[in-house]
Formats: structure tokens, C-alpha cells, sequence
């Protein structure tokens, strides 16, 4: 890669193995998000529950909801990726790149797996955040 | 857009909300970095770090920005709140230079900015969240769940 400059101090990873690591934490909390929202979705509204059967029914609601808990289960997955680029990689990077990214690719799951309405300005938002990683990493 | 009048206590939020993501990220940074080299061959190093003081500390300070994120969720649109975090990608490059002392590159500053510029983009537009209040939700029309 034309792109290999040196970002972090000491012993810096190669850009492709760069690129894993902040992918393995984009991907894996773009998955729990939208399983927990999925299962929020499934869940139904939680005032109206709440009316119905108190606090501690909505609890109940979501603690007895399976993919609640795959949901959260990638996001813990997500949190010991982050950890591990951080180990590797400098946060003016990760932090920037994973959080935006992220962002990118809720919408486009949101809009493929959770059918919800991403409109123009969401997409044009989404190329400046791309370009904006493309310039981070050099 | 309606006008926000916020009390001095939903700008302490508002403020939480933007600078207790960057500290805690810093500090499971700052955490991590002073670790030897993690491999995927010894996936329990990650979690024997999370017990280590800097990363427990990152863990709490970003429990306290999900706290005040959902609170600032609960009474602001998330039109609203976007941009609050977005300003934690400018809080996150300053903690990187002056407290972790990472050098920053020109071409990455204009990276950070160009990334805070597109979150608040989004942050203009309509809410995703946002449905028209014409349908009342009722105990015997709670079970028949209308499409928008």
C-alpha cells in the first residue's frame, strides 16, 4: 500500500491489519445495535407496556427477549475489539474512525435490515465521514 | 426547528454528554497502550485488562456518558444530542495530542474536522425517530400494529 505511513509510535501495525482491527470494531457494534434494536422493535413500545404492567414489567419485556441479549453480547464484542486496537493503534484514530464509521454503517443497516428511511442528506453526511477516515489514516 | 430554552442543569448533561466519551475512551487508551503487545492467540489478556485501574476507569466514565446520553435522549431529539458527540471527536483529538502525546498530522486534523462537519450534517436533517403523534396507542389497538 502507497498509503503506509507511520501512525502510531512504536511497532505500528501494517495498514491492512490496521484496517482489521478498526473493522472488527465497526462491524461488531454495527451487529449489536441493530439486534438490540430489532429486539426493541419486537419488544414493543415500553411506555405502553409500562402503563399496562409497571417497571417491572417492562423489565421483564426486555430481559426475557433472547435477541436482546445476542444484541448485547456483540456489543461486549465490540468493546474488547476496541480494546485491542487501542493496544495496537492510536486513539486519534481508532476513536474518530470507529465511532464514524459506525455511524455509516448503522444507516446502511438500518436501512436494509431494519427497513427505516435514510434520506439524502444522511448519505451525503456518510461520504464526508468516509473521506474524513480516508484523510485519518494518513 | 423549535427553540430550546435548556436549564443550567440540561447544559451540564449536554456537557457530560460531549466529554465523558472522549475521557473514557482516552483512558482505556492510555490503559492500553501501557500494556505489552495483545494477540489474538491470548484473547484472555483483553479481558484480564478490564480489572487493570485506567481501563476500569475508562469503563465508568463511559457508563457516566451512556447515563447522560439517554437522559439528554429522553427530553432532546436526537438531532438534538448528535452534535454533542460529534464535538467529542475535537475533545478526543485534543486529549490525543496534549495528554497522550500522539503526534497528529495535518492531513488527520482535517480528517477529524471533516467527520465532526458530517455528524452535525446529520444532525440538521429530520430525525429517523421522529412519526407522526396522530396514532394514540390504546390497550385494545395495542395489539394491532399499524405500519407508520
Amino acid at each position: 500500500m502507497t498509503a503506509a505511513l507511520p501512525i502510531a509510535p512504536a511497532a505500528a501495525p501494517s495498514p491492512w491489519i490496521a484496517a482489521a482491527m478498526i473493522a472488527a470494531v465497526v462491524l461488531t457494534s454495527t451487529t449489536g445495535e441493530v439486534l438490540t434494536a430489532a429486539a426493541m422493535k419486537s419488544i414493543g413500545d415500553l411506555d405502553v407496556i409500562r402503563a399496562r404492567s409497571g417497571i417491572g414489567g417492562a423489565i421483564r419485556a426486555v430481559v426475557t427477549c433472547p435477541l436482546f441479549f445476542v444484541g448485547v453480547f456483540f456489543l461486549a464484542l465490540a468493546f474488547f475489539a476496541l480494546l485491542l486496537a487501542l493496544n495496537h493503534l492510536n486513539l486519534s484514530l481508532v476513536a474518530p474512525a470507529s465511532a464514524s464509521l459506525t455511524l455509516v454503517t448503522n444507516a446502511v443497516a438500518g436501512k436494509i435490515f431494519l427497513k427505516e428511511n435514510v434520506d439524502r442528506r444522511r448519505w451525503a453526511a456518510a461520504v464526508l465521514v468516509c473521506i474524513g477516515v480516508y484523510l485519518l489514516a494518513h | 426547528m423549535s427553540h430550546h430554552t435548556l436549564s443550567p442543569r440540561q447544559y451540564l448533561i449536554l456537557g457530560l454528554v460531549s466529554i465523558c466519551a472522549p475521557l473514557g475512551d482516552s483512558c482505556l487508551s492510555r490503559g492500553m497502550t501501557a500494556m505489552p503487545s495483545i494477540s489474538l492467540a491470548h484473547p484472555g489478556a483483553l479481558i484480564a485488562a478490564v480489572f487493570t485501574p485506567w481501563i476500569a476507569g475508562g469503563i465508568a466514565l463511559l457508563i457516566g456518558f451512556f447515563a447522560s446520553y439517554l437522559t439528554a435522549l429522553s427530553w432532546a431529539d436526537l438531532t438534538f444530542v448528535l452534535p454533542a458527540t460529534a464535538l467529542g471527536n475535537v475533545v478526543v483529538a485534543l486529549l490525543s495530542r496534549f495528554w497522550l502525546h500522539e503526534t497528529i498530522s495535518l492531513e488527520r486534523w482535517a480528517g477529524i474536522v471533516l467527520i465532526t462537519l458530517g455528524v452535525s450534517f446529520v444532525a440538521q436533517g429530520p430525525s429517523l425517530t421522529q412519526r407522526p403523534a396522530n396514532h394514540q396507542p390504546e390497550m385494545e389497538e395495542a395489539s394491532e400494529v399499524q405500519p407508520r
